[in-house]
């Protein structure tokens, strides 16, 4: 038999000014079940809340309804009151009688009755509800951060700083990603290496990180606090712990016609090599693609020269399985391929370039140690034009609907630099918007018109057309001044939209965390949650994202490491008690339920049921993974037959509800 | 209103924990009025509405069912509101080919933002339903008091 | 019927199948019942396949499947579809069945041939085109397409879901002139009012015998939710007009984006209701809402209820879509 204790809250005025409030108390003290029905001036207060713990304690309460406000805002409270006096916390109900009765309602009488309406619904919910115990499992203290990007560095490097270990997986033979391929930076123009690089040796000295790279997650299982990920570690034909980065296998190396994607194919590396000179971890990687050795056994070079005996030609993939409590995304992007755009002539023309391969053209470490120099005669540009958003906010199939963001400032910057060091050099830049939202952006750019005289035109290139001389000319419109332009031009660069990379989608397929059209992966809430994916256990950090320049990138690594953090000094998760649950009995093992659920908490197996005849029938049973579960209850609908249902808004207590609401 | 007075339509309305409870508590905090014939149902997503439940609140007496969730795309649960767009697009096609008034039940996107939305709707709702009189095709008869 | 039953001997005689679930006479000349043949002779002797083998016999697998040895089965083109998206269910053990898919140009509505004769009927000879019908004051005709089950005169498809082990005779098209939507949108065509009287003449015959849901593929439950009291609707009799209304929707609500049209819960209502409008008329809406779906054919594709695109229309597109007020 219930015993229900309701207990109606005045809320000074708010409540008891529009609902009769003894009134309510009254009526609902009559209800079958409920043992007493008191009214108090605030249910919340300390005394409002001894006088439930005291019902609690003496008419040994089976159910709680407090008539009060919505229980957004004090459902915690009287859950937490209802557990100090022995009543599980889950075995309170609220009424909303403020927001949804007493503010709304300007009739005493009207506000009267629904009130004790919303009381009867509660107390029709009460009875069915059960005891839930909040489960709880426990945290691996260890942080996988896939990428080893600006941003997975950072994240890797806070984390670290907290005392946690953290694994960094890189797919690339060095960790850096597109920061160190960068020249200078906005809006202060330092050289990105020389604040980059330190916190890529950073990384390799702390003890709390340990880096694989030319390593790929392979696969992923288990929840938030207790991932198991299988990682890759490719053959890089040459033992990292006996490389020393002498380089001088990359010196000897007979096969000299690699493309070196390091400076985007602009010059070339050999088939043994260490990607750039500041690379971390800084040992060489054969490239079995080229590697005469390893594609007809003749050579073996690189393994005389070695003085360390370094070389392995004989090295398979090897795998390596570790648990994690939290895993952060920070994949990173990739311009566009731009082949599509053929009115750029990037394909027909080497002195077409994107900015990317600018940066690499400009970059001291790059193919012409410095001096920007035209790719296809190495002769000094003279008129550069710049096209903006070539595949950003784009409304056809070719480019992107997304604005990429970083573009408006690294133009600027390159126009600038490009003013600097060679001013005479004539610098157009072409765009439809210039987007200079951030701190010293505005004035960056403004500089750059004002001081450096680059001259921004407001319109679109229509074409480019490469002459027979390597220039180009360049047929654009000016919409300001309503004229056609045409300039021959020494270079053109494209400011590529950017992309996340490739890698992304079956990571998030692995990871079974959410990502939009564009596969930018989905943040759990867009303002309130902006680095964790919805999928528990799961952070964010970078472009991964969404597009981000480098000073975002930074802080959002740092927000996404405090995140990170925040989990990983718990012991335990306490798990929602609300979640689904599957009854064995009914389930007919359909897989329905396993499609609609966002957090890939349900799964399948074969479960022996014995039969009247005492024979054993092997039947699929759906498992719901509670720690997993968020309790939306997708599932509990797309299941036909009824087996699956949610704790604390399970169907029958629904249904009472609307009983209760329809008497 | 000629519409007969007497007349006070029963409303059930599901609303999702995250979004339109918290514009229903919103239209609350901003005393923005509309009938105490609406009476709120709390649950976790508008993907937790089952059709029986909507069909329950008619067998029961109910004049009008509204469910309230998250606008598309942003959903609590990510993609929540997405599946029961789907459901209740159905259901209520499905209704009104048995010949059920189908301005007795809608479906309304309302974020924790949005109170003066939830009341606009409740108002509108309301009205619409009392217009429309009774639910007399779909109800048990047996329910009645 | 001959090649079936040199096929079925021949996977009984290879050791391809231990069992065949097939058809066979029933107790009238026009019934045929189902069995499970163990052996080539039993199989030999008693199976028929001819007009009135309108029986799916998908559904039988989900149990059959279940034991040991293996088990044959023939298809008609719309039993595959019940088959097939069993399998996707994961309710039909495949390894356990071989499947043989054959033709089919229609079966007989054997109630309407045994009403359209006065005299009692004690033998039903099927040549094709034609029913020879022995009554004992001597025998008559029917031409077979006069009295088709309505699933197969608006048949959707002759051509077989995929997953069947083998065909015999030729593997059909699609229906492209199918008709299986005109009665659908001539009730959406009525004002809600004429549509609210045509079903309640329809449902209110409804005796909740369960033959639809026991027939049903797709109604395969372990335990179905009018069975349960837990469930909160569960009803054993039709006691008035909303207990008729909701159990046709749950049920056809129940098997949405999973009935595959078979037709069977038509077929087998005592009281002639067409309860294939309402599963119809979701797929209707499935189709023009969400595009073309057909329950069963495709083993990789999402159910319409358990998918969803960003771009969906809202539900208030009923308010438009929906017939005249």
């Amino acid at each position: 038999m219930n015993r229900i204790g309701v207990f109606v809250c005045h809320c000074g005025t708010n409540i008891a000014a529009t609902v009769d409030v003894h009134r309510v108390a009254e009526t609902l003290g009559k209800e079958p079940s409920v043992v007493i029905a008191k009214d108090y001036q605030y249910m919340c207060s300390e005394a409002g809340q001894n006088m439930i713990k005291d019902a609690i304690r003496e008419y040994g309460l089976t159910g709680l309804v407090v008539c009060s406000c919505s229980p957004r805002m004090h459902e915690a409270t009287f859950r937490k009151a209802a557990a100090s006096a022995g009543l599980n916390p889950y075995l309170v109900e609220i009424a909303n009688i403020r927001e949804q009765d007493s503010w709304i309602h300007k009739d005493i009488e009207e506000a009267t009755e629904k009130a004790v309406i919303l009381g009867r619904t509660a107390i029709a919910k009460v009875q069915l509800n059960t005891p839930l115990t909040a489960g709880e499992s426990p945290v691996t203290k260890r942080a996988l951060v896939i990428g080893g990007g600006i941003a997975g560095i950072q994240t890797a490097l806070d984390i670290a700083e907290a005392g946690f270990e953290v694994d960094i997986v890189e797919k690339q033979p060095t960790i850096g990603g597109k920061m160190a391929q960068i020249d200078k930076t906005f809006p202060t123009l330092d050289c990105a290496a020389c604040i980059l690089t330190p916190k890529m040796v950073d990384c390799a000295q702390n003890d709390k990180i340990t880096i694989y790279s030319y390593s790929e997650v392979a696969a992923v299982s288990g929840f938030v606090g207790n991932f198991s990920v299988k990682i890759k570690r490719k053959a890089r034909f040459v033992d990292e712990t006996k490389c020393t980065g002498c380089g001088l296998c990359t010196e000897k190396c007979p096969q000299k016609k690699v493309p070196n994607e390091f400076n985007l194919g602009l010059d070339n590396r050999r088939a043994i090599y260490i990607p750039f000179a500041q690379a971390v971890p800084k040992v060489a990687t054969i490239d079995p693609d080229y590697c005469n050795m390893l594609k007809n056994g003749k050579c073996g070079v690189c393994a005389k020269v070695c003085g360390a005996q370094a070389i392995d030609y004989k090295a398979q993939d090897t795998y390596v399985e570790q648990q994690y409590g939290a895993i952060v995304v920070a994949t990173g992007f990739n311009p566009i391929n731009i082949d599509a755009y053929d009115e750029y002539a990037y394909s027909q023309s080497q002195n077409v370039v994107t900015s990317l391969e600018l940066e690499r053209l400009m970059n001291a470490a790059g193919p012409n140690g410095g001096t920007l120099l035209r790719p296809s005669d190495k002769k000094h540009p003279k008129t550069i034009v710049f096209v903006q958003c070539v595949g950003s906010r784009c409304d056809d199939s070719r480019g992107k609907g997304y604005c990429s963001k970083i573009c408006c400032m690294y133009t600027a910057k390159h126009a600038m630099l490009i003013r600097e060091k060679y001013p005479d050099t004539n610098v157009y830049v072409f765009y439809i918007d210039v987007r200079t939202p951030g701190k010293n952006f505005d004035e960056f750019y403004r500089r750059a018109v004002e001081q450096y005289n680059v001259h921004y035109v407001k319109g679109q290139v229509g074409k480019v057309v490469p002459k027979s001389d390597g220039n180009l000319i360049v047929y654009g419109s000016d919409l300001i001044e309503g004229k056609r332009l045409v300039i021959d031009a020494d270079m053109v660069v494209l400011a590529a939209a950017i992309e996340p990379d490739k890698s992304a989608r079956s990571i998030a397929t692995m990871l079974t965390a959410s990502m939009d059209t564009n596969d930018f992966f989905t943040e759990a809430h867009p303002k309130l949650r902006p680095v964790e994916s919805p999928t528990a256990g799961i952070f964010l950090s970078g472009v991964c994202q969404g597009p981000k320049d480098i000073p975002e990138t930074v802080a959002q690594a740092t927000a996404c490491a405090g995140k990170v953090i925040g989990l990983l000094v718990k012991d335990k998760l306490t798990c929602n008690p609300c979640v689904a649950h599957s009854d064995e009995l009914m389930c007919n093992g359909c897989s329905s339920c396993e499609k609609v659920c966002p957090y890939g908490a349900i799964t399948y197996e074969e479960k022996g049921f014995r039969q009247p005849d005492r024979t054993t029938k092997m039947r699929r049973v759906a498992i719901v993974n509670e720690a997993v579960c968020q309790g939306c209850g997708a599932c509990t609908v797309a299941c036909p037959s009824g087996a699956m249902d949610l704790k604390g808004f399970a169907n029958k207590q629904i249904m009472a509800e609307v009983d209760a609401i329809c008497l | 209103m000629s519409v007969n007075n007497e007349f006070r339509p029963k409303i059930v309305a599901f609303c999702c924990n995250w979004c339109s409870y918290a514009g229903a508590d919103l239209a609350g905090t901003n005393r923005l009025q509309y009938p105490a014939d609406v009476k709120i149902i709390r649950v976790p997503c508008s993907c937790r509405v089952n059709p029986m439940f909507i069909l329950r609140a008619f067998q029961r007496g109910a004049d009008g069912v509204i469910l309230c969730g998250c606008h598309p795309g942003d959903c609590h649960y990510t993609s929540g509101n997405y599946f029961a767009r789907r459901r209740m697009t159905l259901l209520f096609s499905m209704l009104d080919y048995l010949g059920i008034e189908k301005e007795r039940t809608r479906v309304e996107w309302v974020s924790a933002a949005e109170g003066a939305k939830f009341a606009a709707t409740m108002n509108d709702f309301v009205d619409t339903v009392t217009k429309l009189g009774p639910n007399r095709r779909l109800e048990d008869l047996r329910c009645k008091n | 019927m001959q090649e079936l039953i040199k096929k079925g001997k021949e996977l009984f005689a290879n050791g391809t199948v231990d069992r065949i679930i097939g058809w066979t006479r029933g107790e009238l000349p026009y019934d045929r019942e189902i069995r499970v043949f163990r052996c080539a002779e039993c199989f030999e002797k008693d199976f028929v396949y001819d007009a009135f083998c309108g029986a799916n016999l998908s559904k039988y697998l989900i149990e059959e499947s279940g034991k040991e040895g293996k088990i044959g089965v023939f298809l008609k083109p719309c039993d595959s579809y019940s088959f097939a998206q069993l399998i996707k269910e994961h309710r039909i053990k495949k390894e356990n069945v071989y499947a043989v898919a054959i033709e089919c140009y229609g079966k007989c509505d054997s109630r309407a041939l045994a009403d359209s004769v006065e005299d009692a009927i004690y033998w039903i000879t099927d040549n094709g085109p034609e029913l020879k019908i022995d009554t004992v004051s001597g025998a008559v005709v029917r031409n077979t397409y006069d009295y088709m089950l309505e699933k197969c005169a608006a048949c959707k498809t002759k051509k077989h879901a995929p997953g069947c082990d083998e065909t015999i005779g030729d593997e059909g098209e699609k229906v492209d002139d199918c008709t299986r939507f005109d009665i659908v949108a001539k009730l959406e065509a009525m004002t809600p009012e004429e549509r609210f009287a045509f079903w309640r003449g329809e449902l209110s015959r409804c005796i909740r015998c369960n033959a639809c849901r026991n027939v049903c593929p797709a109604c395969s439950c372990e335990h179905c939710v009018f069975d349960n009291p837990a469930s909160g609707i569960s009803q054993k009799a039709a006691a008035d007009s909303f207990e008729e209304n909701n159990f046709h929707i749950i049920r056809a609500f129940h098997v949405a984006g999973r009935c595959t049209d078979c037709g069977e819960c038509s077929r087998v209502c005592p009281q002639h209701i067409p309860l294939h409008l309402l599963n119809r008329k979701f797929i209707k809406d499935i189709n023009e809402l969400y595009g073309e779906y057909q329950a069963g054919e495709n083993p990789d594709e999402r159910a319409p209820l358990t998918n969803y695109t960003k771009a969906d229309c809202e539900p208030s597109v009923v308010y438009k879509r929906g017939g005249k007020n």
